[in-house]
C-alpha cells in the first residue's frame, strides 16, 4: 500500500481511506505485504496511526528517515488542532508514538527486500523534506509510485531525481495536471514585495502553514530578505511548530539541496537568526510581525484563532499556498474575494485583508510530470493525486504525445496492468560468446528494394541499416521436464546426434569477353585451352571493380582467383566439364569463360543480384 | 575466478587487500597505507639533536651497536615516505577496473593509485567512509606538511635512507619495519600524495550509500552492506551473471556507533571471501581459545533455527565488554586528573573516540572536577559536525535520538556548553588563551610520528602523573622510542575491531555459501565442519575458484517467445531465436527488438539428416517441377571430391527448365540458373530433410 493519507476537507469518517477495500474481514496483516510512505504531509500519513492503531495493522511500514522523524511532529501537531473540534475516530499521541514504532526506516537508493519477492527503493523527490519516490519490483513486474514531487530545485530542497528503469507502471501525482509555470525567481520576489509592503506600512503578516517544509523553505527565504534589506520586524513561530523542527532539519541537511548542504561545517542553514516563539499575547500586540502559525490552509486551530483576529484589518496580509483543498477556509479565500466567511452557524468573519496567494509550489507542473514520464517511458502510466478535468488533459497528452497508456481512475476505481514476465532459460557458453562478438551487417536503403519501403521504417529509407545476427545463431531447445536450454546452431547437432547437411547452390555460367580474349592471344598465341593466372586475375579484378560499384555497402574480398562476397564466391572455372553447369553445348567456345559460383542458403538473395549483375555486366566489359 | 591476496594487512588501520578476477573483471579490494611502518621515522623534535647519519663515525657505531638496545637515534631521521600494500605495485594499475573500498582506512593509499597514469577503474566507496576518508587524507597531507617545513623540500627523489649502505645499519627492528621479513617490500615504500592528488583522487570516487544496487558495465552488480566497524565501513556483494560473491571485511556484530553488521544481506551469495584478519592479532596474545564447532552446531538448519542463530549472532555480550573498556579508560583518566596530570589519547578510532567523549564528559561531571577536554586536529571540526549529520550510517540507539529530536552524538551539545574545545592545531591562538592543565587531550596521529601528539607526548612524557592511552597493536617499545626516557604511565587498550573466531561457523551457516575462501593463518584456529568447500588462501598466491555454474542465465520476453515459430522432433521442440540481446544488470536478456519484417529468416540454415531422393522428386513434382535421377558412379565424373561419395546421386530437372540437384550423404548442391527455380527446390529440400 502506497502512502495512508487523509482528506483535509471532511471531519467525519470520510476523512480516511476506505479500508475494507484492501480486507472486508480487517485481516489487513496478510493482505499487504508493507505500507510505504512517501513523505509527511497529511495527505499522505493522515490516516497511518488509525490504520495501525486503530484497525490493527502490524506489518512492515516503510518510509525515509527523515519521514519517520518529522511526521509524528506533524501527526501531533493536526492532532491537537483537532481535538479542540471534539470529534471522534480520533487517534491518540499515544497511538502516534506507538505506529511510529513500527516504521522501518529506509535511506534513499537503498534496496530493500521486503520479503522473498517484494523489492523496493526510494529516490530523492523534492517536495518537502524526506519526500521520496518508491519504486518497487516483484519478479519481473516494476513500477514507481511517484508521490508528490518537484522537478525544479527550490530553496532549500534539490529536484527530484530517479535512474532510468524498465517499468510496466508509473503512478504519478498530477496535483498541476495542465500548470506551467514560469521561473521561480519572479514569484518568490512577488511573495517577498507583498510582505515587505505589508510590514512597512505597520500590518502584520499571517502565514498559515503545516509544521514542516513550507514553513522552513519560506523562512529561508525571509531570513535572507531580512538580511539583505536589514530588517528587524520579529519573524514568529507558533507554539509548536518549528523552532524544534529546526533541530530535525539541522541533522537531516544531507536531504536537503546542494548548496544547503555544503553549509553544515560552518553555519547550519537552519539556524534562523531572526525567528522568535510566538505567544498568544502577542496576538494583539502592536506594530508589524510576520507569524508562520498552523495548521496550513486555516483548517482550524490556531491559525483560524488569529485569522479571526486579524482578518478584519485591512493593513493586514494572510498568504496561501497555491493549493488549499476545498471545504477549507483557504480554499473559500482562494475562491473569489469574499468579504464575509461564515465559519459555523453563529460565527461569521469579517475579511478585509490582504490575501497573497503564493504562486510557486513545491509541486511540480504539467511539463515536470510529462518530463518525468517521458523519461521514465513505462509500459502504463496512472495519474493520482489532481482535479478530474485537468488529469483528463493531461491523461490524453500522455496518451498522444507520447504514446503510452494511461489511466485516471477514480476513488475505489480498480484498473488492471499487465506486467511483464521472462520465460527462463539456460544460455550455453558457445552461444553467450558468440553473441560477445560484434556481427554487424551494414545494408543501405535502396528504392529498388520494395520490400523495404513496405515497413514501417521506409521513411528513413536513405538511411544505414544495422542488422546483427548473432541472436538469430541461437536455438532454444525445449525438452520434457527440462529447463529450456539457448544453444548456439553449431552445438546443435552435436545435441540431437545428427549429422549436418549441407545444402548450397552452384551455377557454372559462361561469359563472353572479346577482350579477355584478344589479350589472352596476343601474349600467349601458342596457348590453347588454360588462361594464365595473370589473366584470370584481371577478369576477377574487372569483376570485383564492377560489383563494387553496383553493390556499395557489400564487402567483396579480391582473393586473387576468386571473389568472395560473404559466402558467395566465384572463380573462373578452367574444366572441360565442370558438374555445376547446366549447358555443355557453349564449352568450346573459345571467346568466353565461365564463371563458377556456389554460395550458401543463407546469402541466396545476394547472390542472385550479384550473377545478375555479372551477367549483364559481360558485353560491355572493356 | 581468480583470487589474490596481495596483503593481510595488520590491524584496524592496515586492512586487508585482495585482487579479484570476476567475469573478466579484475576488481581491487581496499588500498589501505601501512601507518605503523611509520615508526622507523623520528618525529621531529628529536631530530635536531643527532644530525649526523653522513658522518661515517656514527655510521661505524651504529654497525656495532646493532646487538644493542635501540634508541632514538636509531631512527631514520628524514622526511618521512609511506608503506603502500607491499604487492600492489607488482600489478599494473591500469588493468583494474572496478577498485571496492570497505572502510575509511581502506582508502589511504588510494591517490597513490589514482595518481597514475592511465588509471581508469570505478571506485565505489559508501558515502560516509567516503567523507570521513577524504578528512583523514586531507589530515594526513597537513601533518605531513609540517614534518616537511622542519626537513626542508627534499633535493632528490631518491632519500638518503633508502640506499643499501644506510639500510645495512639500522638495527634489525627497524630494518624489518623497512624492508619487511623477507627484505623484498622497499618498493612499497612512496613519498606522501598531496592535497591535489587527494582531491584528484575523491573527484574520480562514486559514493553508494547502504545497500544501493552499482552496476558496472552492465554485467557486475556491486552493493555495500554495513559491516559495523566503523561509521561507514562496509561489506561488499559483487553479482554477475555466472558468481555471486560476498566479501566479508572486519565486522562487528552490535555496534556502540556505527550500525550493525548487516550480515542477512550477505546471504544467497555462492562465495565467501572471508577476510576478517582480527582474530590474528587479538590470538596472539591469548591463544587458548580453540574453537570447538560441535558444540554450536548441534541443530538442523531448519528455518526458525536460522532466526535463533541471527538472533544469538546479535546477542550483546561483545559491545557490553567494549563499554566496560571504555569505563576502565576514563577512570584511569580521572586519577590522573586527580593527581594533576594531564591525559592525552592519540587514538584515531573515530567511534571509540565518540563514544570515550560521551563517557568521558559524564565522568568528568559526575566527579565535579573541572577538567576541560580538547581536541585538536586539523579536520575535527567538520567530522564531527559531520557524525551529526548522518543519521542513516548510526547504529539503531542513535537513530532513535533522531527520531526524539536529539543530537546524534552528546559532543554537539558538548561543545556548546564549552566542555569540548576543538582547535585546529597545537599552534592555534584560541588554543593558546584557552589552555589549562590539567587536560584530556584527543589528537592524531596514533603512530606517534605525526600531528600534535608528538608535542604534547614531548611536553608530558616526563610527568609521571600524566597518562597516555595507546592502542594495542602498537608496538609501544619503538613507538615512545624518541620520547624516551618515559616518566608518563601509558595504557594500552585493545578495542574490538572484528568477528571472534567462535561466530564465524554459525555465520557461515546462516549464510550458506558453497564455497568459502578463508586465510590460511586463521584456519589451524578453527575448524569448519564443511571442509570440501572451503579454500584456504595466504599472501600474494592465486587461487582458482571453478565456476559454480555450466551455463548462464537468460531471460526471453515472453511477448518474444510467442512469437516463435517451433519444431518438434523426437524429444525436443527447438526453435530458432530472434529480437536483441540485452545485458542489463548483470541479467542476459533478450527482448523483441528492431527487425525489419523480410529480413526475418523463413527458411531453415541448418539442415541435417539424409534426403530420400525419391520422396524429394515427388515433393519437387507436386510443386510442378519434374525431373529423372541419374545415379552417379565412380568413373562417370572426375570431381575429386566424387569417389568418397557412396549414396550419391543427381536429379535431373527438365521441366520448367533444365536444373541440376546433386544429393550426396553429407550435402546437396542445387545448380540452377533461375532464382525462382532455385527457391523451389530448396523448399522441396527442407521438407525431405530436418532443419532449422
Amino acid at each position: 500500500m502506497f502512502d495512508c493519507g487523509m482528506h483535509m476537507g471532511y471531519t467525519d469518517s470520510r476523512r480516511y481511506p476506505d479500508f475494507s477495500l484492501i480486507s472486508n474481514t480487517g485481516d489487513f496483516d496478510n493482505a499487504l505485504t508493507c505500507v510505504v510512505v512517501t513523505h509527511f504531509h497529511l495527505d499522505h500519513i493522515g490516516a497511518l496511526p488509525y490504520f495501525t492503531e486503530v484497525c490493527g495493522y502490524k506489518g512492515p511500514i516503510y518510509m525515509t528517515y527523515p519521514t519517520k522523524a518529522l511526521a509524528p511532529l506533524m501527526l501531533e501537531d493536526y492532532r491537537k488542532n483537532m481535538d479542540r473540534r471534539g470529534e471522534d475516530e480520533q487517534f491518540t499521541s499515544d497511538h502516534i508514538t506507538e505506529c511510529m514504532k513500527k516504521v522501518i526506516p529506509v535511506d534513499l537508493k537503498q534496496t530493500v527486500q521486503v520479503d522473498k519477492d517484494l523489492q523496493i527503493r526510494a529516490y530523492y523527490a523534492g517536495h518537502v523534506i524526506g519526500a521520496a519516490m518508491f519504486y518497487a519490483k516483484v519478479g519481473d513486474a516494476a513500477m514507481v509510485y511517484t508521490g508528490d514531487y518537484n522537478m525544479t530545485p527550490d530553496r532549500h530542497l534539490g529536484a527530484a531525481q530517479i535512474d532510468r528503469l524498465q517499468l510496466d507502471l508509473v503512478i504519478t501525482e498530477s496535483t498541476y495536471a495542465t500548470t506551467i509555470r514560469d521561473s521561480r525567481y519572479g514569484r518568490e520576489r512577488e511573495f517577498l514585495k507583498a510582505v515587505h509592503t505589508c510590514i512597512a506600512a505597520g500590518g502584520k503578516v499571517l502565514i498559515p502553514t503545516f509544521a514542516l517544509g513550507r514553513a522552513q523553505e519560506l523562512c529561508i527565504l525571509l531570513e535572507d530578505y531580512w538580511e539583505r534589506m536589514n530588517l528587524k520586524v520579529p519573524i514568529y513561530f507558533s507554539a509548536g511548530l518549528t523552532i524544534q523542527a529546526n533541530m530535525y532539519y539541522k541533522m537531516l541537511i544531507n536531504w536537503t539541496s546542494q548548496k544547503i548542504k555544503e553549509t553544515y561545517a560552518t553555519r547550519n542553514a537552519f539556524d534562523f537568526k531572526n525567528v522568535r516563539n510566538f505567544d498568544r499575547s502577542l496576538i494583539n500586540a502592536p506594530g508589524p510581525c510576520v507569524l508562520f502559525a498552523t495548521p496550513g490552509m486555516i483548517v482550524g486551530g490556531f491559525s483560524l484563532e488569529v485569522f479571526m483576529q486579524w482578518a478584519p484589518s485591512e493593513m493586514n496580509l494572510v498568504t496561501l499556498p497555491g493549493y488549499c483543498v476545498a471545504g477549507t477556509i483557504g480554499h473559500k479565500l482562494m475562491s473569489g474575494k469574499p468579504t464575509k466567511i461564515d465559519l459555523d452557524k453563529d460565527t461569521q468573519i469579517d475579511v478585509r485583508c490582504q490575501i497573497h496567494q503564493l504562486s510557486f509550489s513545491p509541486h511540480t507542473d504539467a511539463k515536470g510530470i510529462m518530463d518525468l514520464v517521458k523519461f521514465l517511458s513505462p509500459k502504463h502510466a496512472i495519474l493520482v493525486h489532481g482535479e478530474k478535468p485537468k488529469m483528463a488533459t493531461l491523461k490524453e497528452r500522455i496518451q498522444s504525445e507520447l504514446g503510452i497508456p494511461c489511466y485516471c481512475p477514480a476513488n475505489n476505481e480498480t484498473v488492471t496492468v499487465p506486467s511483464t514476465h521472462y520465460v527462463k532459460a539456460d544460455a550455453s557458453e558457445t552461444f553467450i560468446r558468440s553473441c560477445l562478438n560484434p556481427n554487424f551487417k551494414f545494408s543501405t536503403y535502396s528504392s529498388v528494394d520494395k520490400s523495404y519501403l513496405d515497413s514501417k521504417y521506409s521513411k528513413a529509407a536513405s538511411g544505414l541499416q544495422v542488422s546483427d545476427e548473432r541472436v538469430a545463431e541461437g536455438i532454444l531447445v525445449v525438452e520434457k521436464g527440462k529447463k529450456a536450454k539457448v544453444i548456439h546452431q553449431d552445438e546443435l547437432l552435436l545435441m540431437l546426434g545428427d549429422k549436418k547437411h549441407e545444402v548450397q547452390f552452384a551455377y557454372c555460367f559462361p561469359m563472353h569477353t572479346e577482350r579477355l580474349q584478344k589479350t589472352r592471344t596476343e601474349e600467349l598465341p601458342s596457348a590453347d585451352t588454360l588462361l594464365c593466372d595473370l589473366d584470370k586475375c584481371t577478369l576477377i579484378n574487372q569483376l570485383s571493380m564492377k560489383l563494387s560499384n553496383e553493390l556499395s555497402d557489400a564487402n567483396i574480398l579480391d582473393l586473387g582467383e576468386q571473389l568472395q562476397v560473404e559466402s558467395f564466391r566465384v572463380s573462373i572455372c578452367s574444366k572441360n566439364s565442370c558438374p555445376h553447369r547446366l549447358s555443355h553445348s557453349v564449352h568450346n567456345d573459345s571467346e568466353s569463360v565461365f564463371l563458377c559460383c556456389h554460395w550458401s542458403l543463407r546469402d541466396e538473395k545476394l547472390a542472385w543480384k550479384i550473377i545478375s549483375i555479372m551477367k549483364s555486366s559481360s558485353p560491355h566489359t572493356t | 575466478m581468480k583470487f589474490t591476496c596481495l596483503s593481510k594487512g595488520g590491524g584496524f588501520h592496515f586492512s586487508p587487500c585482495h585482487m579479484l578476477n570476476v567475469s573478466g573483471f579484475r576488481i581491487l579490494l581496499d588500498c589501505p597505507l601501512d601507518l605503523s611502518s611509520l615508526a622507523l621515522f623520528s618525529p621531529v623534535p628529536v631530530a635536531h639533536q643527532a644530525h649526523e647519519s653522513l658522518d661515517t663515525d656514527s655510521v661505524i657505531r651504529k654497525k656495532q651497536k646493532i646487538e644493542k638496545t635501540l634508541d632514538a637515534n636509531d631512527l631514520v631521521h628524514a622526511e618521512p615516505w609511506y608503506k603502500t600494500v607491499k604487492n600492489l605495485h607488482l600489478w599494473d594499475a591500469s588493468f583494474i577496473d572496478v577498485v571496492l573500498i570497505s572502510s575509511p582506512m581502506g582508502m589511504l593509499g588510494l591517490p597513490f593509485l589514482t595518481r597514475t597514469r592511465d588509471f581508469s577503474a570505478k571506485i565505489y566507496v559508501t558515502e560516509a567512509s567516503a567523507r570521513i576518508g577524504q578528512l583523514l587524507m586531507e589530515d594526513l597531507v597537513s601533518m605531513h606538511m609540517e614534518l616537511r617545513q622542519f626537513y626542508g623540500p627534499e633535493d632528490s627523489c631518491f632519500p638518503q635512507w633508502m640506499r643499501w649502505e644506510e639500510l645495512e645499519v639500522l638495527p634489525s627492528e627497524l630494518r624489518k619495519i623497512a624492508l619487511g621479513k623477507d627484505c623484498e617490500e622497499l618498493g612499497a615504500w612512496m613519498p606522501l600524495y598531496s592535497a591535489v592528488d587527494v582531491k584528484d583522487c575523491m573527484r574520480k570516487v562514486q559514493t553508494l550509500k547502504y545497500a544501493e544496487e552499482a552496476c558496472y558495465n552492465g554485467t557486475l552488480i556491486v552493493k555495500a552492506f554495513s559491516s559495523g566497524l566503523e561509521i561507514g565501513t562496509c561489506n561488499w556483494t559483487i553479482n554477475g551473471p555466472k558468481k555471486n560473491i560476498a566479501y566479508i571485511s572486519s565486522s562487528i556484530f552490535v555496534s556502540m556507533h556505527a550500525m550493525d553488521f548487516d550480515f542477512l544481506g550477505l546471504r544467497g551469495n555462492d562465495l565467501i571471501i572471508y577476510s576478517d584478519f582480527s582474530s590474528l592479532d587479538k590470538n596472539m596474545e591469548n591463544d587458548d581459545t580453540y574453537f570447538d564447532p560441535v558444540t554450536s552446531s548441534s541443530g538442523r538448519d531448519d528455518v526458525s533455527n536460522l532466526e535463533e542463530m541471527a538472533a544469538s549472532l546479535l546477542k550483546d555480550d561483545e559491545s557490553a565488554e567494549e563499554i566496560e573498556k571504555l569505563v576502565f579508560i576514563c577512570a584511569c583518566a580521572l586519577d590522573s586528573v586527580r593527581v594533576g596530570g594531564s591525559v592525552l589519547v592519540p587514538i584515531d578510532r573515530l567511534g571509540v573516540v565518540l563514544c570515550l567523549l560521551e563517557q568521558m564528559s559524564l565522568l568528568l561531571e559526575s566527579s565535579s572536577l573541572k577538567v576541560p577536554i580538547y581536541i585538536i586536529s586539523s579536520v575535527a571540526e567538520e567530522l564531527l559536525a559531520f557524525t551529526n549529520i548522518i543519521p542513516e550510517w548510526v547504529c539503531k540507539q542513535r537513530q532513535e535520538k533522531l527520531f526524539s529530536g536529539e543530537p546524534l552524538f552528546a559532543h554537539v551539545k558538548l561543545i556548546k556548553e564549552r566542555k569540548i574545545h576543538v582547535f585546529p592545531a597545537v599552534h592555534s591562538p584560541e588554543l593558546l588563551t584557552n589552555w589549562q592543565e590539567p587536560c584530556v587531550v584527543f589528537c592524531p596521529n596514533w603512530s606517534l610520528r605525526l600531528g600534535p601528539v608528538v608535542h604534547l607526548l614531548r611536553h608530558w612524557c616526563s610527568d609521571p602523573n600524566s597518562l597516555l592511552v595507546l592502542e594495542s597493536g602498537v608496538d609501544a617499545d619503538i613507538a615512545l622510542l624518541p620520547f624516551k626516557p618515559m616518566a608518563m604511565k601509558v595504557l594500552q587498550c585493545s578495542f574490538l575491531s572484528g568477528l571472534s573466531l567462535q561466530k564465524v561457523q554459525p555465520l557461515l551457516k546462516i549464510l550458506q555459501p558453497k564455497l568459502v575462501l578463508f586465510p590460511k593463518d586463521l584456519s589451524c584456529k578453527i575448524q569448519i565442519s564443511e571442509a570440501n568447500m572451503i579454500f584456504l588462501f595466504s599472501e600474494n598466491e592465486t587461487l582458482r575458484i571453478p565456476s559454480s555454474k555450466e551455463s548462464t542465465d537468460i531471460d526471453i520476453a515472453t511477448d518474444l517467445a510467442s512469437k516463435f515459430r517451433w519444431k518438434t522432433f523426437k524429444q525436443e521442440t527447438i526453435t530458432r531465436l530472434e529480437g536483441e540481446l540485452f545485458m542489463d544488470h548483470g541479467k542476459h536478456r533478450l527482448l523483441s527488438g528492431f527487425q525489419p519484417a523480410n529480413s526475418k529468416q523463413q527458411r531453415p540454415l541448418v539442415h541435417w539428416g539424409s534426403p530420400d531422393v525419391k520422396v524429394l522428386l515427388t515433393e519437387l513434382s507436386k510443386m510442378g517441377i519434374s525431373g529423372t535421377i541419374k545415379q552417379v558412379t565412380d568413373d562417370a565424373k572426375s570431381e575429386d571430391d566424387a569417389k568418397s561419395e557412396n549414396a550419391a546421386a543427381i536429379i535431373d530437372i527438365h521441366d520448367p527448365e533444365k536444373a541440376l540437384i546433386d544429393v550426396r550423404e553429407t550435402g546437396t548442391v542445387i545448380i540452377a540458373a533461375n532464382e525462382n527455380l532455385a527457391s523451389h527446390i530448396v523448399k522441396a529440400v527442407d521438407i525431405v530433410l530436418d532443419g532449422i
